[in-house]
């Protein structure tokens, strides 16, 4: 009874995708502890940038060691026009976005020509020179110590002020992410990446303009990182260049690869395992960077599908019919 | 209706192709046939816009298509299979040929990610449409299985099947009986009537004679990057100098 | 000071740290042609140089030459230890695989040295005192001097050796073709060790005669990793004269960016660089573009 309801559920993309969202709606029902809701909310915004690096990863195939950066853009552009220039914020969210993914896309030509190593050392080096940028330029992002006094974002005159209410606010976000990215590796642009992704030369000849739909994604996948930024930056209301490093890059990258490459909720798992983690070891807290170079090496030697593979595995057998007793093969 | 003229091509020192001309007539089949390094699947790949070449023009249908990118070749339906079999391991069978759609379906990224109801009415075509070729080709029944798990020969067949969804007014084929045992290239060369058939033309370099001979009605001899000659099957067999580049002098 | 001197100082400077960075970027060749692996964790062979050599001493209080010898004997174990258990194991491994391993890799080995170090800076002691020398108007260090000497050594070293002795010649030939190397009775994965062990060797000694100048800590691989990594692209991969032109081009460039423009941004002028080469001419400055076969 439960196999067949599981595997029902399972082979219909909504339904999974509605009851999902409908339990991480409901979570903070259930938990009144406000630490966990705001490592929650947190997991919320770390999904949105997983996914967004798997779209360009996962998918399409390229490999992105920069993301952090994107990610920070998006931060502080809305910080500083909301801060400094008293922009109201959700315009300034949407300039924001705007502006990351035109420079992405105008970025994007050359960046993606390249393959492989080259295309993940350019990816790295453009990363940290934004981060410098950020360090640097001092007048507009208060440098090393950071930029504070960014509103929180709100409704009319509905502020979103505490865990609560941000939390809703970002998984909002997340939620419509997911399913817009869902949606998409369902159709044909995510065949189209995927086959970019398996024979980039095959996928050409087949029609798809891979140069083109690759620099698209990596826009894309650049203003969902802003996007999430700018949520960092209201929920926060205080950035710093710390967090849009190299380090955090190397997070992300680490939380696609484990909850596995290609799968929406498998950048969920990711992220909600690299984030809770931490939380859970907070006494090995400096051992993470250990953990993360471990996993890494591992997940990819002998769990190259992620944990998303396992746990599909899992389920498969689970909601497979049971073969007979001693019987060989198939009916 | 293919028409290749004074092709030259150039790796650093080495000559791949002199001057090479040749045409393939709407709606034949035409070998294109040489002993190795005589530069034919370096040909193919300048004809089809993955090499450029340094000189030379090439024209489809009176249209220079000289130096086009390959997603513009498709769009003009011009297609190609590979020597080493490029399929998309990681897809499925029946989603392969789905890509073989691309330019037969327009949802772009918002409409995809918005589930636009054109889309979802083109999915379902497109869907139904790569089944049938699947059924064209007989590997309907592996529909789901994972490209990469298939044997050799119906990879071979699913490269055809992919090609064939695209709806190409011309299909190239490299050594598309590379790897296959003589009952597959059998089965390979009643498909190739079968694509003719529909109104493809068909240009194919190839080194199993014997299918060559079977299937072609025409054929081009290259050796060491320029044409040899050019004829009919039986032509070509009593051809002395292509016999002598084949075995060899004396 | 006048300008003249102040180039004079940007110069010598800057082809100090592009000796470095010519020397790191060499493994990154190295490795690069033995296996077409991009190997990210060079850098840091390059900390673990400066950072055992300064355990050595300071701790376990080796005498200079010892704590130097135990440095590169440990970075260069470390290499091969790598090699041997993540490398090896993946050969059907894809191109994003190994990335994403040696990524790993380098974070490991990074972490392990703040669990075993800390996260403190750490000040090495110069070779032979710190009397400047005085040349065209240009302060110069005796450090300087022992930079310029080794680099010059290993690249005398490395040429003899890729040339003239039949391991090396077999390591260019697996960088050609492996197949044909293994058909020819080469021992591929031996060499694909041997790459591993000289490029983390060369790394650590890289790391140990700059540490005196630039002080040491866990996480000085990563950037130094990275402009070895573009002095190598620069020069196009090569072990050997091109990546030398790179280190130091990069080097004399970073120093005059630095003196002229703006020293916050001296590190974003390499990454600038790379990334200027890799969009224009991806082959490096010496190399012609190659044409891919399908």
């Amino acid at each position: 009874m439960l196999n067949k309801l599981l595997g029902f559920i399972v082979k219909r993309e909504l339904l999974k995708f509605l009851i999902f969202a409908a339990i991480l709606l409901l979570i903070p029902f259930f938990f009144e502890g406000g630490y966990l809701l705001n490592i929650l909310l947190f997991v919320g915004i770390h999904t949105m940038l997983a996914i967004g690096l798997n779209l360009l990863l996962g998918f399409a195939g390229q490999i992105s060691l920069g993301h952090a950066a994107f990610f920070g853009l998006g931060a502080y552009l809305s910080g500083i026009l909301t801060a400094t220039y008293s922009i109201n914020p959700w315009l300034a969210m949407f300039m924001a976005a705007v502006v990351v993914g035109i420079m992405a896309f105008v970025i994007g030509f050359p960046i993606l020509k390249l393959k492989g190593h080259y295309l993940a050392m350019a990816t790295l080096g453009l990363g940290i020179i934004i981060y410098i940028a950020f360090n640097e330029a001092v007048d507009l992002t208060g440098g090393p110590s950071g930029l504070s006094g960014i509103p929180n974002l709100s409704l009319g005159h509905f502020i979103f002020d505490s865990d609560l209410k941000n939390y809703y606010l970002i998984w909002t976000f997340t939620l419509v992410t997911m399913l817009l990215s869902i949606n998409l590796a369902h159709s044909r642009i995510g065949r189209a990446l995927r086959a970019i992704h398996d024979s980039e030369v095959a996928a050409r000849v087949m029609g798809v303009n891979a140069r083109l739909l690759k620099v698209q994604i990596f826009s894309l996948s650049a203003v969902i990182s802003a996007i999430a930024g700018s949520l960092y930056a209201h929920t926060m209301t205080f950035i710093s260049p710390a967090s849009f490093g190299f380090n955090f890059s190397v997070e992300l990258l680490t939380m696609v690869v484990i909850g596995g490459l290609g799968s929406i909720y498998g950048s969920f798992l990711g992220a909600a395992l690299l984030t809770l983690l931490p939380e859970m070891l907070r006494a090995f807290q400096d051992y993470d960077i250990v953990i993360y170079g471990l996993l890494l090496i591992l997940m990819t030697m002998f769990m190259p599908g992620g944990l998303v593979r396992c746990f599909s595995a899992f389920v498969v057998a689970a909601i497979s019919p049971k073969k007979p007793e001693g019987g060989k093969g198939s009916a | 209706m293919l028409r290749i003229s004074g092709i030259t091509q150039k790796f650093g020192g080495l000559v791949a192709l002199n001057d090479v001309s040749l045409t393939f007539r709407r709606q034949d089949i035409t070998g294109v046939i040489g002993p190795n390094g005589a530069g034919k699947t370096t040909l193919f790949n300048i004809v089809t816009g993955i090499y450029r070449q340094n000189l030379g023009t090439v024209h489809l249908d009176d249209k220079d298509i000289s130096g086009f990118p390959p997603e513009k070749l498709a769009i003009l339906g011009m297609v190609r299979t590979f020597q080493n079999v490029e399929l998309f391991g990681q897809m499925t069978v029946l989603e392969n040929v789905m890509v073989g759609l691309h330019t037969r379906s327009h949802s772009g990224i918002l409409a995809c990610a918005f589930k636009l109801p054109g889309h979802l009415k083109e999915e379902r075509v497109v869907r139904e449409r790569a089944m049938q070729w699947l059924d064209f080709v007989g590997i309907a029944d592996l529909a789901q299985v994972e490209a990469a798990n298939l044997p050799f020969g119906k990879g071979r067949l699913l490269e055809i099947a992919r090609a064939m969804a695209l709806e190409p007014r011309i299909i190239l084929m490299d050594e598309p009986a590379a790897g296959l045992n003589s009952r597959e290239t059998a089965e390979l060369a009643l498909f190739i009537r079968k694509v003719r058939e529909s109104g493809i033309t068909v240009a194919l370099v190839e080194h199993d004679m014997e299918l060559v001979m079977d299937v072609c009605d025409y054929i081009h001899v290259l050796n060491l990057g320029h044409k040899l000659a050019e004829g009919t099957p039986r032509e070509i067999q009593e051809n002395t100098e292509v016999i002598s580049a084949y075995l060899g002098e004396g | 000071m006048q300008l003249s001197e102040q180039l004079a100082q940007y110069l010598l400077s800057g082809l100090s740290t592009g000796a470095i960075y010519a020397l790191i970027g060499f493994g990154f060749a190295i490795i690069y042609n033995t296996t077409s692996i991009i190997n990210f964790a060079q850098g840091e062979f390059v900390m673990l140089g400066g950072m055992i050599s300064v355990y050595f001493l300071s701790v376990l209080k080796f005498p200079l030459p010892l704590a130097i010898l135990a440095a590169i004997s440990i970075a260069t174990a470390t290499g091969a230890i790598f090699e041997r258990l993540a490398i090896r194991p993946l050969k059907q491994a894809t191109h994003l695989n190994l990335i994403i391993i040696t990524i790993g890799g380098s974070i490991l080995i990074r972490g392990l040295a703040m669990l075993l170090w800390g996260k403190d800076t750490h000040a090495m002691p110069t070779f032979s005192g710190n009397e400047p020398l005085n040349l065209a108007g240009a302060t110069i260090l005796p450090q300087n001097l022992w930079i310029f000497g080794i680099t010059l050594m290993i690249i005398i070293g490395n040429k003899l050796f890729f040339n003239y002795s039949i391991t090396g010649k077999a390591m260019r030939a697996c960088a050609c073709n492996r197949t044909a190397a293994s058909l020819v009775g080469i021992d591929v994965r031996r060499m694909v060790l041997f790459s591993f062990v000289i490029s983390s060797a060369l790394g650590s000694m890289a790391g140990i005669i700059i540490a005196p100048l630039t002080m040491t800590s866990y996480d000085v691989g990563i950037m130094l990793g990275l402009k070895g990594f573009c002095a190598a692209i620069i020069g196009g991969m090569s072990s050997g004269f091109g990546t030398v032109v790179g280190g130091l081009l990069l080097g004399i460039l970073e120093s005059f960016g630095a003196g002229l423009i703006s020293s916050g941004y001296k590190d974003a002028i390499a990454f600038i660089i790379l990334l200027l080469i890799l969009f224009i001419r991806p082959q490096g400055l010496f190399k012609k573009a190659e044409t891919e076969r399908v």
